[in-house]
């Protein structure tokens, strides 16, 4: 009986845990955002290396997602004689939904995976102790220029992955569905409302937060050797996704419901 | 003037450091030696606050700088009077190797103009002898004595009063190893550094240290100028300088 419990409360305890260390950094992080030294240089790169270099992933996932959703929504639509929604719901599920949730979640796996091998290398190589002997706060250095770049590049990502979700939409709306390109885009602009896609941008901030504290937080708390670096990668991508969508669900409630 | 007195240090069920004293006075040159997993690296990382020791306490000319007892500006202070050369080099990767030299003198209150940490970069690059034109390639470019020599510059670029040396020679071949231990030799000499090197190699140990201090079991088991080290009847010391299978040190560890 002793064992079961133990079985049962070990990982709970373990969880709690994990949360508490995570919330730790997250506090230290935050803590040393906005206090001098700042690192500019490492700002641009880090806002070059999520952000620019995220465009190719967001757009692709964004374009495939607003296709498949406007055939979903005209074939599901054809049930009850509704197949002109299409252009409004493709607009709203991507911009409240899918863009942030997806966006995310490709970010996740392209950048959280980056940051946590690149840092959890440099903890395993002695580059962050050699950090701390230059008299560079490791935290300040690495994690708050990837922690503001991601959360002030997500949003943009978001923006750029609604508005080329909302095109394959179109596209595939106008050429295999019989839609009137003017029609499709004045039904898309008319139902579509400025909250829906700035919940959406907030959405695409926090999801950029996360994913770039896990990255941060993993790398830094890499174990020994090959393995522990691609246990911390491993660990990043996971705890990130998830992260996502637990805090796309608060936020939707929070957002929308009342 | 580094005193250590009575620290402890345990990772799990392991205790690594139990009750280690020792004092090295400025200006001199000590090499710590003993096998490999006797916590040398954990010792000079809690010097360094890397590592919180768990018991003991470590001075610094008179002043307490155990890392729990100071303050981040304290500590900026501290860490700024100290240069460390790591075992694998610990170059950033991302950076050149001028920008690896210079790191320190980039930034910080007191950081130089691009120009002038470049040029000074250049120089102590110059004084681990290195050519000019390695300043712009990345650490990955250059072979392992080449990457120790950079780790070198980086180490004294600030002119640091105190510099710890991680396993220095380890993974060189013999040439490439007396050339650096005779460059750590040179630099300590030539700056007036209080020097601290751990290592398990005997010649870096003639060729660096003025004392000589063994670490095993935990505690500091025989220290000593380092003329006197071959003349010791400790069968610990003994053991380990000739290299010895049989003796009091367990050759399974």
């Amino acid at each position: 009986m002793t064992a079961v419990l133990g079985a049962l409360g070990r990982p709970v305890l373990m969880a709690i845990a994990a949360l508490g260390r995570v919330a730790l950094f997250a506090g230290a992080v935050l803590g040393h955002i906005l206090r001098p030294p700042f690192y500019l240089r490492e700002l641009g790169t880090a806002i070059l290396q999520i952000g620019w270099y995220s465009l190719p992933v967001v757009g692709l996932t964004a374009i495939f997602t607003g296709g498949a959703l406007a055939l979903q929504i005209y074939a599901g639509g054809a049930r009850f004689n509704a197949e002109s929604v299409v252009p409004s719901i493709v607009a709203i599920g991507m911009t409240r939904e899918l863009g942030p949730v997806l966006g995310g979640l490709m970010v996740a796996a392209r950048v959280a995976s980056s940051i946590a091998a690149e840092i959890g290398t440099m903890k395993v190589t002695e580059q962050i102790d050699a950090l701390v002997t230059l008299s560079t706060n490791p935290l300040k250095y690495l994690a708050v220029p990837r922690v503001i770049a991601a959360t002030l590049s997500m949003p943009v990502l978001v923006a750029v992955g609604d508005a080329i979700g909302i095109m394959g939409g179109w596209l595939v709306g106008t050429t295999r569905l019989d839609f009137n390109s003017a029609a499709y885009l004045k039904n898309t602009t008319d139902f579509l409302e400025v909250w829906d896609v700035g919940s959406g941008l907030v959405k695409g901030a926090v999801f950029g937060f996360i994913v770039a504290l896990m990255g941060c937080y993993h790398g830094m708390n890499s174990a020994r050797g090959a393995q522990g670096v691609g246990r911390a990668t491993k660990s990043a991508v996971v705890s990130a996704s998830v992260l996502i969508l637990a805090a796309n669900y608060v936020l939707t409630e929070v957002f929308f419901t009342t | 003037m580094i005193e250590l007195s009575g620290v402890h240090k345990r990772f799990g069920d392991n205790p690594v450091l139990q009750g280690v004293n020792l004092s090295i006075a400025s200006g001199t040159s000590m090499v710590i030696i003993g096998g490999s997993g006797t916590g040398k690296s954990v010792l000079l990382k809690c010097i360094l606050g890397l590592i919180r020791p768990d018991r003991g306490t470590i001075m610094l000319d008179g002043r307490d700088v155990t890392a729990q007892s100071m303050s981040g500006r304290d500590r900026d202070a501290f860490l700024a009077r100290f240069g460390m050369l790591f075992q694998g080099g610990a170059l950033f990767d991302s950076l050149k190797v001028w920008e690896n030299v210079a790191f320190r003198l980039l930034r910080g209150e007191a950081a130089l103009p691009k120009a002038e940490a470049r040029a000074l970069a250049i120089e102590k690059l110059r004084r681990v002898g290195l050519k000019p034109e390695v300043a712009d390639l990345f650490p990955a470019e250059l072979s392992g004595g080449m990457q120790k020599r950079v780790g070198l510059a980086r180490a004294i670029a600030a002119s640091p009063d105190i510099i710890f040396f991680d396993e220095p020679t380890t993974g060189l071949d013999p040439i490439m190893a007396g050339v650096i231990n005779d460059l750590i030799r040179e630099i300590v000499v030539e700056m007036g550094a209080t020097a601290m090197t751990i290592t398990h190699d005997m010649s870096s140990v003639r060729a660096i240290a003025d004392t000589v201090a063994m670490l095993h079991g935990g505690v500091i088991r025989w220290t000593g100028p380092v003329s006197e080290m071959d003349e010791t009847t400790d069968p610990y010391v003994q053991q380990f300088i000739h290299g010895r299978a049989e003796g009091p040190i367990e050759s399974v560890r």
